[in-house]
């Protein structure tokens, strides 16, 4: 068989070109990409370096096997097609690479080595399928929100160019009568050949200029690699390997407004972002027609990074003419684009940094404002005194043990709505007597309750979360439970997850846990088998963030309730709109249809004459959205609560 | 001479307001308590025309210089420093509108005695002046007795109904020279005209009126719907218009209109006094709030304690319905 | 400009206020304090002024329960210079205070001359008097209130817009020095994150003053006689029931009076 990198090329040594060419392709690959670790490494550390099991699983799954890709059943398959092709052609490049330029390696090319052939004609033939797959999606059915730049064609061209040039050579090299190992792939294209009139001796130096225009194709690829959007491929890996194993949350900072404010794993993600829009499919803010779009975002991430390569330097700015405020104070913080992106992206966090630089500034919208003015000096968003705010327990006929004077089991945590919005207090109280009829030894801080500051450290007021977390750890120190329940998931998360508890902390659960616990067990038996159709909608703060999803269906079933889904649901549940602050904000001019509208719709569109929540803020959002929506006559918004209680009502 | 009872005419734009006449019929009271004339004050310049309208008073003092055209607070505080050490009264009531503000402090302060703000109400009790004031909000209510004559009384508007201190009579008039010596170092330069208001809000018969407790701008919508049903218009207290969620031309009581609809129907309005002031002539106040103690239900014929968002929409339905 | 704010405490009303047992002042236990809401605005156009035109922010406030907090988040927010003002004896009405403040402007070193001395238009407990007028009265000098704009200051003058009512504002020319009672500042008071106004605390001296004493004789003088809660005489006559049930019973009501 011939070497071919043996010849000569216009009177060169065709090794000696081979050579030249390595060594120009990885130079400009190496120093983009030098060019790239400098602009991290000036950047603010964050710790990504633990738990390497986890992160280990994280990458099998998400890399290898491409889990959140083939959430999008039909590109999933072919992403994950494409990205095994390339695996091997990668891997066949460098060793061919490596035989070509040190001839006196004892090791054959790849193509002769059989597993090597058999799984480049296979991955060959399947990948050039999936590109037609991708292709078609992309020209013909192309999703909204996915980025068509001239970037994608070069790409889905040059991965053409290579699998056509490697099955071309073998298919001329069985032309030739040298190939001995193939699954038939190889044979088609020798037929093609011969049918086009490639003589077997014309097969041999067609095998060798395929050769060459494979190596040259993919050198070619190397160096447009780390200039293009295609930097995905070598950065997404990474992206999900040093990805946040938990919902993302800043370290404390002043934020960041300017490229070297932002932890490298932020201005990551910008690297790593592949324009594919999953995150802009799944936004509620930007669905709703408020001005963000978490891809843009990133894009943007990446053109701040790119214009400090450019000009090299410091200064260059996201926030301002690259990222407007608006678009920083849309986000509700539920955790969707994170949560679909397939390469591990952080959106939120930078989003948080950019609101916490604002808020530095000064640069707050008026009722944020107002809210956390009230916050800081009341404890609650509703600027009532904090003296009222067991004010709900009027109207129970026994009075919830004050667990400051008493020693109690569960804390009950109620949250600032279920407190004090009047709306929602018969709903509290129905929790206070269903936990009472259960015989749960439970009780409240009263006064000393603050909220959690969940809500403001999403609207980028660190100092305040930690206030509001030092005054509530205080008032925990001081009471005597053993563990917590709460009504509201925004507190549920703060205090299970971010809270820094002095003695490790106490189990947090969220009442939709303990319902079930208590139903299950038959402490709270049900006396009634409710009918009709419901849907549950799973609230961000909940589910995304702490991964409860069935503790309320389970609940839902025993009620003896028809549960349908909505198409949203699950992990894939969509925002009310009411989260990461933006509960107290303004709608701003523009907004189409509010993310709270869109969901009484989806689930009056499948049948459920109830939406059941599990949030205090989703009841409100919903009330105001069925009315809004017309809605009144077709839905009706409960709490779980409610149904528990007309379900075990004697 | 000594020991008569002012009051002090208040203007605006050449009129005399309806506050000059409710704190005449005030000062009437107290006068007649005391067995001492009544004495209205008007200071300004060419303005001798308005002292026929002061005929409740026994006694109009008018006293005319230029620099009391201009409503400087300054200026008129010194004029009656002038007047009052001449003739020594034993009350001067002032009323209090951002036209003047601040004239009573100053003029108590020239004269070195007791100024009360916040005056809602002024009687004799054994022989002395007793006057009761709005604190806090409307929160709390203070009697008080002045120990030093003249006492300077703000008088905060609503203290009796206008109309009982308007009088055909035509009263006396007596010419009071003032020196205003000094050379005034506030000067009015020019005033500055609302930006026009779509509707004449003091002429609806139906007022809408929304407070703090509607929580955010989107809930006007439900303020909006209820005023639509009801055949009326929306307005606001001061927050709501701070906030910006409604224009200044639709501000109710001080900085902002006084008005006297048929129905004046209160969402989430507290009742601070300089929100009364501009809407305590209703011929019918509905007030809805969900703290219990809210003063504006001190001053409301009825009143709802309920969540001004939940009662709007359900009260809206029930109009239309009623309507048909 | 050398600009000097006086800002003070006041109930907060959102607390329940509790009158003592003598019945002739609040219950100070029950009590909780919060800066005087146009104080701040006061603190705002101060602010807003010397971004425009340069100079010093000093912030004068008498001793009382959390004013440390009042002045620490003035001087994150910008003030220059916050200085605590001792001997201040609290109480119903302002007047004995705005006496004490006005002499302790004097007394203060590196304090005066200044430009403008702001201070809000009123406050709810202005009882015996109003504090810009009293000070402008001490120091001798002019006084404009229900102040909502400063701007054009040179040449020792300064254009002021003033509210009156029904929407018209006045624009006023003051020649400065003057102290100015505002209502509303040109914009909302800023908003300050707790993490600044905790680096503040590191980094500020608040600087205690002792009012000169004795704290001059009040001029105002008036005896309190009693404190109440409004009376429930006139009281509305309040509708009970569900949402939809009193909705109903209004509707009867408008139609009664033929408004419907």
């Amino acid at each position: 068989m011939t070497d071919p990198a043996a010849g000569a090329f216009l009177g060169l040594p065709a090794r000696a070109i081979l050579w030249v060419l390595a060594l120009i392709a990885f130079g400009l690959f190496g120093w983009r990409v030098a060019a790239y670790i400098r602009v991290l490494a000036r950047a603010r550390p964050e710790p990504r370096w633990d738990q390497w099991p986890a992160r280990l699983k994280r990458f099998v799954l998400e890399v290898l096997f491409q889990r959140k890709l083939l959430e999008e059943p039909l590109i999933g398959a072919a992403h994950l097609l494409i990205f095994w092709a390339f695996v091997f052609y990668a891997t066949s490049f460098f060793w061919n690479l490596l035989r070509g330029l040190l001839p006196f390696l004892p090791i054959p090319y790849a193509d002769q080595a059989a597993w090597m052939a058999v799984a480049l004609e296979l991955f060959g033939a399947v990948g050039l399928v999936a590109l037609v797959v991708a292709a078609a999606r992309r020209y013909l059915f192309p999703p909204p929100r996915l980025e068509q730049t001239r970037d994608a064609g070069i790409i889905l061209s040059l991965i053409t160019i290579v699998l056509l040039s490697s099955l071309t050579g073998a298919g001329a090299l069985v032309l030739a009568g040298e190939h001995h190992a193939g699954v038939g792939i190889a044979s088609l294209f020798a037929g093609l050949l011969s049918g086009l009139g490639v003589s077997p001796e014309q097969g041999v130096q067609l095998n060798v200029a395929m050769w060459w225009v494979h190596m040259v194709t993919v050198l070619g690829f190397l160096v447009y690699i780390p200039y293009s959007k295609h930097l995905h491929l070598l950065a997404s890996p990474f992206g999900v390997l040093f990805g946040s194993l938990k919902p993302p949350m800043p370290a404390a900072s002043e934020g960041a407004a300017r490229l070297e404010e932002f932890t490298w794993r932020q201005l990551f993600s910008g690297l790593a972002c592949a324009e594919c829009g999953r995150c802009d499919r799944a936004c509620p803010a930007l669905n709703s027609g408020y001005p963000l779009s978490p891809k843009e975002l990133m894009h943007h991430v990446k053109e701040m990074i790119m214009a400090s390569l450019a000009s090299g330097g410091n200064g260059h700015r996201l926030l301002g003419d690259r990222v407007k405020p608006e678009a920083v104070w849309a986000c509700m913080t539920c955790l969707a684009c994170i949560q679909r992106c397939p390469v591990g992206n952080e959106h939120v966090p930078v989003l948080i940094e950019l609101r916490r630089r604002l808020m530095a500034d000064g640069e707050i919208e008026a009722h944020l404002q107002e809210a956390l003015t009230n916050l800081a000096r009341y404890g609650n968003s509703f600027g009532q005194s904090a003296r009222n705010r067991a004010r709900w327990t009027q109207g129970l006929d026994f009075k919830p043990k004050d667990a400051r004077k008493e020693p109690v089991t569960w804390l009950w945590f109620t949250g600032d709505y279920a407190a004090y919005d009047p709306r929602l207090q018969p709903i509290t109280r129905a929790a206070a007597r269903l936990f009472q009829r259960a015989g749960l030894d439970f009780g409240i801080l009263y006064e000393a309750e603050q909220n959690s500051g969940n809500d403001a450290r999403r609207a980028g007021e660190e100092g305040l979360f930690e206030t509001l977390m030092e005054k509530n750890l205080a008032a925990f120190a001081k009471a005597r439970f053993e563990r917590i329940v709460t009504t509201d998931p925004h507190s549920l998360h703060a205090l299970k997850n971010e809270y820094q508890w002095q003695n490790g902390g106490v189990p947090v659960v969220h009442h939709t846990e303990l319902l079930w616990e208590l139903i299950r067990t038959n402490r709270l038996p049900l006396n009634k088998r409710l009918n009709g159709r419901v849907t549950y909608h799973d609230p961000c703060y909940l589910g995304r963030y702490n991964g409860v999803y069935e503790a309320p269906r389970q609940i839902l079933r025993a009620l003896g309730v028809e549960l349908v889904e909505m198409p949203r649901h699950g992990s894939r549940s969509y925002c009310c709109g009411a989260g990461g602050g933006r509960i107290w904000m303004e709608d701003v001019p523009g907004i189409q249809e509010r993310p709270a509208e869109s969901r009484v719709r989806e689930a009056a569109a499948v049948g459920a004459g109830t939406l059941v929540v599990a949030c205090p803020k989703d009841w409100v959002m919903f009330q105001d959205a069925r009315k809004t929506a017309g809605l009144e006559d077709k839905l009706v918004v409960k709490d779980i609560i409610e149904l528990v209680e007309e379900a075990t009502n004697p | 001479m000594a020991g008569n009872i002012w009051v002090v005419a208040d203007q605006w734009q050449g009129r005399l307001t309806d506050i000059t006449f409710e704190a005449l019929a005030l000062g009437r009271e107290v006068a007649d308590a005391f067995k001492v004339p009544l004495e209205a004050v008007l200071l300004g310049h060419g303005c001798a025309s308005l002292a026929e309208e002061l005929g409740c008073a026994d006694n109009v003092i008018y006293a005319e210089h230029p620099a009391l055209a201009e409503p400087v607070p300054e200026t008129h505080a010194r004029a009656l420093a002038e007047l009052a050490q001449q003739r020594q009264p034993r009350a001067i009531v002032i009323p209090a509108t951002n036209t003047n503000w601040g004239a009573n402090t100053l003029l108590a302060a020239q004269l070195g005695v007791p100024g009360l703000n916040f005056v809602v109400d002024l009687k004799a009790v054994d022989g002395a002046l007793e006057a009761r004031c709005v604190l806090y909000g409307g929160k709390i209510q203070v009697r008080v007795q002045p120990r030093k004559e003249p006492a300077v009384i703000g008088l905060w508007p609503g203290a009796r109904p206008a109309d009982q201190g308007r009088s055909e009579r035509k009263p006396s008039v007596e010419q009071a020279p003032v020196s205003l010596a000094a050379e005034p170092k506030v000067r009015l330069k020019r005033y500055i005209e609302p930006e026009a208001g779509e509707v004449d809000l003091t002429r609806q018969d139906i007022l809408v009126a929304v407070g703090r407790g509607i929580q955010s701008k989107d809930n006007l919508e439900l303020a909006e719907e209820l005023a639509r049903a009801l055949g009326g218009e929306i307005c606001g207290s001061r927050p709501v218009v701070d906030q910006g969620w409604l224009p200044l031309s639709r501000q109710i009581g001080k900085s902002g209109l006084t008005v006297k609809p048929k129905l004046y129907l209160a969402l989430g309005i507290s009742g601070a006094p300089e929100h009364v002031e501009g809407m305590k002539g209703s011929s019918l106040i509905v007030a809805v709030n969900t703290d219990p103690q809210a003063p504006i239900f001190n001053i409301a014929h009825y009143g709802v304690v309920a969540d001004a968002l939940e009662l709007a929409p359900a009260l809206a339905e029930a109009v239309r319905a009623r309507k048909g | 400009m050398n600009l000097v704010v006086l800002m003070r405490m006041v109930p907060d009303v959102v607390e329940e206020l509790e009158i003592a047992p003598d019945g002739k002042s609040l219950d100070q236990e029950a009590l909780r304090l919060i800066v005087s809401e146009s104080d701040d605005h006061a603190l705002e156009e101060a602010l807003l002024l010397k971004e425009r035109y340069g100079g010093r922010v000093t912030v004068v406030a008498p001793e009382a329960p959390e004013v440390a907090d009042v002045l620490y988040t003035a001087a994150a927010k910008g003030a220059d210079r916050v200085i605590q003002l001792r001997g201040v004896e609290p109480g119903l009405g302002v007047a004995a205070m705005a006496e004490a403040c006005a002499a302790a402007l004097s007394a203060i070193p590196d304090l005066l001359p200044a430009d403008l001395v702001l201070t809000g238009a009123q406050s709810i407990e202005d009882l015996d008097g109003l504090v810009a007028p009293l000070v402008a009265h001490r120091l001798g000098w002019p006084y404009l209130g229900v102040v909502t704009a400063v701007s054009e200051v040179s040449n020792g003058t300064a254009t002021v817009i003033k509210e009156f009512q029904a929407g018209y504002r006045g624009e006023f020319q003051v020649s400065l020095p003057a102290v100015l009672g505002v209502q509303a500042a040109e914009k909302p008071p800023r908003y300050v994150p707790v993490a600044k106004v905790r680096a503040a605390m590191k980094a500020t001296r608040i600087e205690e003053f002792e009012a000169p004493q004795p704290v001059p004789e009040p001029l105002q003088d008036v005896t309190i006689v009693a404190l109440a809660k409004p009376e429930a005489t006139g009281r509305a006559e309040m509708l009970e029931g569900s949402v939809e049930e009193v909705a109903g019973k209004l509707c009867e009501l408008l139609a009664e009076r033929g408004l419907l």
